[in-house]
């Protein structure tokens, strides 16, 4: 009877929907990754060349704008595009490395829980617990401060020490499914070592739902790094980091708004990106991942 | 005067599919009309769509929906919403499920008065205490201030039969009401509804699929399949003389003592109700019975086949007996 | 039931002495304190007077239980920086930090309750899909980029509010605003997620059938059940935005316990921020046990199992 009450044509519907969101998320990242990659041969000038005399020049398409720089210059007078550009490099490495060091924190933390129980998943429940109750931007920050300033590593190395819960969540409920299905039980009947087990049975299994997580976290981290950069305590000057650019050019704001806009309108489009394409994921393989 | 409830050609879907192709059949007052037939048949949508309670997407039509004599096919929600829980009430197959976890039995039984009929909570509360005494709860006091997963299953369909009967109903739809009892509170509730349909004189419509209920209960059967009444008539004539293929397999699949002599094998009906697709048309049943032939596929007669007996076949005097 | 909170307590004070350990490390494992406290043109001897007047020449063990005893007592030893007690420092500042936490939740509340439930409501139609547009715009939108976009905009442009400090209620408006961004998306989709399952229930058919008017069935009979964990997850939710509200307070110069951090991150001033880090995750420990109980309160069977 349930088969009965869904109304046909509202799945189809959801599905096209689904199909638009994960088409623009993989849109976004796609193009993003791209000019990451080819960075060089993509920016028009040196990111990182200066030139006093041709400061806070504006998009061309704005008054006093100029067709040599189409995104206007900053406030040191470097090229605006060439450096968001460059940036996208900044975000999506962090973003890349952090989900990599916190997802095989994670990972392995929530599959041995998972897996073995007892003892060993009290404990790593605990670490959960603990790793939940701090405060990350704080606990980030501070580290970054105290070790005498931030650098690239610092900020993937602490944000991926500290990411790592909700990869250890998903990897311990759905380790905890599998090990109850009756094919990984007959391969552990079947004297497979544990080790076996785990990774011809479990791993894969539970991969395309880690793919989820990664996604969302991804998103999270690359936010995170802008917010620390933006602080002063994330990418050091003078890399090109999208939340670098939007502090420096804090001062400009109010007179020259696009200064802002542009850093800022790059990382919200990209966050949005890797989001759409976690929900797509999400949706397509029907779990519910929402803690 | 006319019935209490009528309905003529009701038909409902979803989407494309059909899940009642155009039935038709009354309650009057004081009577029990039972609707039978195996899950999937439309005999919950049936109940539901005279409710106006169908899952969004449903979409019914009908020749003829009145209750008391007042077409309630155009009524709107807030009209229909008057008058459910007033004068026409239902009572589920899950009693498990079907009350709110989160509040009291005390407060889902007096907010059907205070709905409409105003009624200051304490005289709400003295009708609930009376109705709960009625249906036979000891302790009706104590039960109001419990939540429903404190109570048992048989405890939890009491109540919704006390809380259906808060406004003095005309007519009770009951869908599957003891499905999901113990056969011991089964009996109970089937003779609860009986006294009080005496008592009160309500009009009953009993959803199920068994037939020793209806033996048990009905004044008037109507048997149901693939969407579509296939015979109705009075419970003695339908069970003496079934006319029907469908319900003469259906009966034979019932062990009656007297009739069938131990160890004689129990009818069986071979294969599953089908799905019905957009645009069939004939005897939904042809493809399960065994005395189908080509005719079965055109447009079928519904025939008097004896007193108040109607019979929805190709075959003239029915199966022969 | 009893037994379910003593559990939880336990828990709760296990992971708060974790916590307290963690936050000890924080600070002694990123680096020699001396040297940071001393400063870059301090000399080797200064160095050494320094080492010895915080006792940092103890063993590390010895230093650990003296500031664990003294944390317990709520002792959090002195600001290098402002040079008065930090406990002090951080009561002073943390009105701000909690007016802005709940202006911020109750924002929160208001957009995503209504919002999520219309969304149920309206499941499957482009009502629904743009409030999950929102949710995903909210999740994208990094919170200082949003400030200073306010600022410009409410502040400059329309004149409306000031653009930063703190004084009057004004100033914690764009602060909250921005602060409710973090927590919106989440509890939106939960109150979605919640009210779907709810309507799809037995027991509203049953409130149907009763002839309830439409508010009654969706908001006491539907609502009530789906709130059970978007209420729980709030209190959790203002502990996450409590511990983030250092970046909203630093961009809008709202002098509370983030702002008092990052000004100590940037001196130097570790038992400062080492209380912050203490006290923003012993809140947060707290607002996980009292969401635990809010469940208990909100849903009967809990209550009596």
């Amino acid at each position: 009877m349930s088969t009965l009450l869904q109304p046909a044509g509202a799945s189809d519907r959801r599905r096209i929907w689904l199909n638009a969101g994960a088409i623009l998320g993989a849109g976004i990242v796609g193009f993003i990754t791209f000019v990451a990659i080819f960075a060089p041969l993509l920016a028009p000038y040196d990111p990182f060349a200066f030139d006093l005399g041709r400061r806070v020049i504006p998009p061309f398409w704005m008054e006093g704008g100029s067709p040599l720089n189409i995104l206007g210059t900053d406030q040191l007078g470097r090229d605006y595009l060439s450096r968001l550009i460059y940036g996208a490099r900044v975000s999506m490495i962090i973003g890349v490395a952090t989900i990599i060091t916190s997802g095989i924190i994670g990972t392995f933390l929530g599959v041995m829980g998972g897996f073995y129980g007892g003892k060993i998943d009290d404990a790593v429940v605990f670490a959960i617990t603990a790793r939940l109750s701090i405060p990350v931007v704080l606990v980030a920050l501070a580290v970054a401060g105290f070790s005498g300033g931030a650098s690239f590593t610092m900020v993937i190395l602490v944000l991926g020490l500290l990411l790592w819960d909700r990869f250890a969540v998903v990897a311990r409920s759905t380790t905890m499914q599998i090990r109850n299905l009756d094919y990984v039980a007959a391969a552990r009947c079947a004297g497979c070592s544990p080790m076996t087990v785990l990774l011809k049975e479990v791993l894969p299994n539970i991969a395309t739902h880690l793919a989820v997580v990664a996604t969302l976290e991804m998103a999270l981290a690359i936010l995170l790094e802008a917010a620390l950069s933006f602080l002063g305590l994330g990418v050091p000057p003078p890399a090109p980091s999208w939340g670098l650019m939007i502090s420096e050019a804090k001062e400009y704001m109010f007179f020259s708004p696009w200064i802002i806009m542009i850093p800022g309108i790059a990382l919200f489009v990209l966050v949005l990106g890797v989001n759409l394409l976690g929900d797509a994921l999400r949706d397509m393989l029907g779990t519910d991942l929402s803690r | 005067m006319s019935a209490l409830l009528e309905i003529d050609d009701l038909r409902v879907t979803f989407g494309g599919t059909a899940a009642v192709r155009g039935i038709s059949l009354t309650v009057e007052k004081g009577e029990t009309h039972c609707l039978v037939g195996e899950s999937g048949c439309g005999k919950s949508v049936t109940s539901l769509a005279v409710m106006g309670l169908l899952a969004k997407g449903g979409k019914r039509e009908a020749a003829r929906l009145s209750f008391a004599g007042e077409d309630i096919r155009e009524y709107d929600e807030k009209r229909m919403s008057r008058l459910r829980g007033d004068r026409m009430a239902m009572i589920f197959q899950e009693p498990m499920t079907s009350l709110n976890p989160a509040y009291t039995v005390g407060s889902q039984m007096t907010e059907v008065l205070r709905r409409h009929r105003g009624t200051p909570r304490a005289q709400a509360v003295d009708r609930a205490v009376e109705l709960l005494t009625r249906v036979g709860i000891t302790a009706p006091g104590l039960r109001l201030g419990q939540f429903p997963h404190q109570l048992s299953g048989g405890l939890r369909q009491r109540v919704m039969i006390a809380m259906a009967l808060m406004c003095d109903p005309e007519l009770l739809i009951a869908d599957e009401p003891t499905t999901a009892l113990d056969v011991t509170v089964q009996a109970q509730i089937l003779r609860l509804l009986a006294e009080l349909q005496k008592d009160l004189g309500l009009g009953i419509l009993l959803i199920t699929h068994d037939l020793g209920i209806v033996a048990r209960v009905a004044d008037r059967v109507s048997v149901m399949y693939a969407g579509e009444v296939v015979e109705s008539a009075p419970t003695a004539e339908l069970f003496r003389a079934p006319r029907h293929p469908y319900t003469r397999g259906l009966l034979s699949c019932v062990p009656v003592p007297g009739k069938v002599k131990r160890g004689d094998p129990l009818g069986s009906i071979p294969g599953v109700v089908p799905r019905i697709p957009p645009g069939f048309s004939g005897c939904g049943f042809r493809d399960r019975c065994s005395f189908a032939e080509a005719a079965c596929a055109g447009p079928l007669p519904r025939r008097d086949v004896g007193p108040a007996h109607e019979a929805l076949c190709i075959l003239p005097e029915g199966v022969p007996a | 039931m009893l037994h379910f909170l003593r559990r939880r307590v336990t828990v709760a004070i296990l992971v708060a002495l974790t916590v307290l350990t963690l936050s000890f490390l924080l600070t002694r494992l990123s680096g020699d304190l001396a040297i940071s406290i001393a400063g870059p043109n301090a000399t080797q001897e200064d160095i050494e007077l320094i080492r010895r007047a915080y006792g940092l020449d103890r063993p590390l063990w010895v230093q650990y239980f003296d500031w664990l005893w003294r944390a317990l007592q709520g002792d959090f030893g002195d600001s290098y920086f402002f040079k008065t007690r930090v406990a002090r420092l951080i009561l002073e500042r943390m009105p701000i930090t909690m007016t802005l936490g709940l202006c911020g939740l109750a924002i929160a509340l208001c957009v995503a309750l209504p919002l999520g439930i219309l969304a149920a409501v309206k499941e499957n139609t482009w009502v629904d899909r743009s409030v999950l547009m929102v949710a995903l715009i909210g999740q994208a939108m990094p919170s200082f980029w949003l400030g200073l976009t306010l600022m410009i905009v409410l502040g400059l442009n329309l004149g409306w509010l000031p653009i930063s400090g703190t004084g009057s209620w004004e100033h914690y408006v764009m602060p909250s605003i921005v602060l409710s961004f973090s927590a919106i998306p989440a509890l939106m989709r939960l109150t979605r997620s919640g009210m779907i399952e709810a309507l799809a229930s037995d027991y509203i058919r049953t409130a149907r059938a009763k002839g309830l008017s439409r508010l009654s069935i969706l908001v006491k009979h539907g609502f009530r059940n789906a709130a059970i964990p978007v209420v729980a997850i709030a209190a959790v939710q203002l502990g996450f935005m409590l511990g983030g509200s250092i970046v909203i307070e630093t961009v809008f110069a709202l002098h509370g316990v983030g702002y008092l951090a990052w000004e100590s991150i940037s001196k130097n001033d570790f038992p400062v921020v080492q209380a912050v880090v203490l006290v923003l995750a012993l809140i947060y420990i707290g607002l996980t046990l009292l969401s635990d109980l809010l469940n208990a309160v909100l849903d009967p069977r809990l209550r009596s199992a």
